[in-house]
């Protein structure tokens, strides 16, 4: 199972139009070998459960640029559970640490801060999925 | 004085006869020393000479300082507008709007989509109420003020409009700038509502209700900022704008517009990095390329309709949040490119900006900095410091070329038509195409330590003492917005509001009429925001943009 190409669905969800970041991040973990599912901009929690479940994806990077990431994050994280689906949820963007354990409180799997780089974005994904596969 | 300078040239004589027309500030223009120093150095042409490379005025600083523009909004009206005395109090020349994720959108407070976002990276505005409560005791008569919003502009500028009417000021006494820049939208930034066929067609109508009634008023400003912000290098940041800006100049022409009179009231808006001399040569290179094409392509023959005035901020996206009271000396030296380079205004970003909205004091250390360039460095001294440096020269032509360059494939994409360029490259992806890969070829340098960014890829010790005092903008915020929304929607009277709303929505299918008049009565009738642009939405659709990667 360890082998097995990780495919993540990447999304903007709510308002914010920051794409710069999520972009990147887009190609970054292509380059480390994962599938990507870009859905783009103004995403709803409702569009990417329907998402992970048509693409069967193993994970949500979500990216958050407008201080809306303690109302969306919690957010989605329920809808996947609404929606049974086992599937982590990392956070990236401008996100303050005085936020990090509520976001973790919430069920976030990872949040990735200004300046994080390429090694840091793709072990927070395969760390997440891994420790989603050998629950 | 004239006679005394017989070895001038006839472009230093005219740049005299033009300098000694100008007022002066009561500074001493010489050295901490007291070594007296000349208003420019160098040849011609002279600052405020065509093409206005050394700068559009020929005594530049020496006659008026750059504005002091400081973006400001957060929470409720009341809160931005607490803001905005402060910064008034606190020497800032001008003011500088943000606007929440909703209301930049078209969207009310009470939309779906408002959740988590009210209030939160700007201020909310759904109604004219609102928009009192935001100006409130500030003379709209004296300040100018600076809208930064694009898709529902028209919307917001007719409020701005009606809030000055309702006090006695008419139109034509209120000065700013609206950002109401939709093509950079598509490109870069993201705020779009309509496609931008419509979206370009409500410009084109306030570019002509503004023209008309508003004579100190912009009603756009071409911002290359975003589209930096979004990724793109230098020239890109260059061409995209000044191509933007050649579409609105055709489409304006289209709709049987006087260039040389529109041409006066447009103004720019760059971003300034952190690499210096890039930085400057790409600024001097705009006001070359926006004289020469206004003239030569355009046919200008007023000067002042050929000058390229812009505003300028420090670039968001090089402040690290890794120790971050670093930024403020990033900020100082973008502003001094800046100022060096000739701008007519400047924000500079607060040192906290990688983590959250700017603290009131993050705000006012930016403030300063900003002061300490035009009072202590003596640079405002001497127009164009850097003119005739060789490097600088050099850095100047060669923005220049590879700009033309881009150029040139957008005339051809739109076969001879910038404004169809322009659309064409928005809809086949080349410019979000050419701005991801730019971002990604930079991130990749930096992942290879190519690029330093001191404390996020070297210089790092220090890197956890990130505790710094942070804006947080409380739930409140939301409940109070969501109140007074209700509070408006419950008083106001619903069958203006309704034939208002139809109003909108007839003239914007009939594209020989001016959108403005019927968008003031509405805001009037206390119609929504979100009301007023949806009854703009069902003529015009919406605009979806694909996911390219």
């Amino acid at each position: 199972m360890a082998d097995e190409q990780i495919r993540v669905v990447l999304a903007k969800l709510g308002l914010d139009g920051h794409d710069r970041g999520i972009k990147i991040v887009a190609r970054t973990l292509r380059d480390a070998g994962m599938e990507v599912i870009y859905l783009g901009l103004r995403q709803t929690t409702k569009s990417i459960v329907a998402a992970v479940e048509e693409e069967d994806a193993d994970a949500v990077g979500l990216s958050m640029h407008n201080a809306g990431h303690l109302t969306l994050a919690p957010a989605m994280v329920q809808a996947l559970a609404d929606a049974d689906l086992d599937v982590p949820v990392i956070v990236g963007g401008i996100v303050p640490n005085v936020d990090m354990s509520e976001l973790d409180g919430a069920g976030v799997a990872a949040v990735l801060g200004p300046g994080a780089s390429a090694e840091e974005v793709v072990k927070a994904v395969a760390d997440a999925v891994a420790a989603k596969r050998t629950q | 004085m004239s006679e005394g300078h017989p070895a001038d040239s006839e472009a230093k004589k005219a740049w005299r006869t033009a300098f000694e027309k100008a007022s002066l500030r009561d500074a001493p223009f010489e050295t901490m020393s007291g070594v007296p120093v000349e208003p420019v150095y160098g040849e011609e042409p002279f600052p405020g000479q065509y093409p206005y490379t050394r700068g559009i005025y020929a005594s530049m600083y020496r006659s008026r300082l750059w504005t002091m523009r400081m973006f400001a909004g957060f929470g409720t009206a009341e809160d931005t507008n607490l803001r905005f005395k402060d910064i008034l109090n606190n020497g800032g020349s001008g003011l500088s709007t943000a606007f929440d994720m909703p209301t930049l959108m078209g969207r009310d407070s009470d939309s779906e989509w408002g959740l988590g976002e009210v209030g939160r990276a700007g201020v909310a505005i759904d109604t004219l109420a609102d928009m009192e409560q935001l100006f409130a005791d500030i003379d709209l008569s004296v300040v100018s003020t600076s809208m930064t919003i694009n898709g529902p502009a028209a919307i917001i500028l007719a409020m701005y409009i009606a809030v000055a009417e309702g006090r006695g000021i008419t139109p034509d006494q209120l000065s700013g700038t609206i950002q109401n820049d939709i093509l950079k939208e598509y490109q870069a930034q993201k705020e779009y509502i309509y496609p931008p066929r419509p979206s370009v067609r409500i410009i084109t109508d306030m570019v002509k209700y503004t023209t008309a009634e508003m004579p100190r008023f912009h009603p756009i400003s071409i911002s290359g900022y975003h589209i930096r912000e979004a990724g793109s290098n230098a020239a890109q940041e260059l061409a995209f704008t000044l191509a933007n800006g050649f579409a609105y100049v055709e489409a304006a022409i289209a709709a049987g517009l006087d260039v040389n009179e529109f041409g006066r009231r447009l103004s720019f808006f760059f971003n300034s990095h952190i690499d210096f001399f890039e930085e400057v040569g790409k600024l001097r290179a705009a006001r070359r390329i926006w004289a020469r094409w206004m003239k030569e392509r355009y046919g200008v023959t007023d000067e002042r309709a050929m000058m390229c005035r812009f505003h300028t901020q420090t670039a968001g996206v090089s402040l690290t949040a890794q120790q971050p009271e670093i930024n403020i000396a990033r900020v100082a030296m973008q502003g001094l490119a800046a100022a060096m380079a000739g701008t007519q205004s400047l924000h500079t970003d607060s040192f906290d900006e990688a983590l959250a909205l700017p603290t009131e004091k993050a705000a006012r250390i930016a403030l300063r900095t900003q002061q300490i360039i035009a009072f202590e460095t003596g640079v405002a001294n001497v127009a164009d410091p850097l003119g005739g440096a060789r490097y600088v020269e050099w850095m100047t032509d060669e923005m220049e070329r590879q700009a033309e360059e881009i150029f040139t494939h957008l005339d051809e994409l739109g076969s001879g038509s910038m404004l169809e360029g322009v659309y064409a490259g928005i809809d086949d992806g080349y410019f979000v195409g050419q701005i991801a890969d730019a971002a990604y070829r930079y991130q990749r340098e930096l992942n290879a330590e190519r690029q330093i960014v001191v404390g996020v890829n070297a210089f790092t010790d220090g890197d956890e003492e990130t505790e710094v005092n942070l804006l947080r903008i409380s739930a409140e915020v939301e409940a109070k917005q969501l109140e007074r929304l209700a509070e408006v929607k419950k008083t106001r009277d619903s069958a203006s509001v309704a034939a208002a709303l139809a109003a909108v929505g007839k003239v914007a299918g009939e594209s020989d009429q001016n959108l403005m008049p019927v968008i003031i009565d509405a805001v009037k009738a206390y119609a929504t925001l979100e009301e007023i642009s949806g009854a703009m939405e069902t003529v015009f659709g919406t605009y979806v943009e694909q996911s390219i990667v």
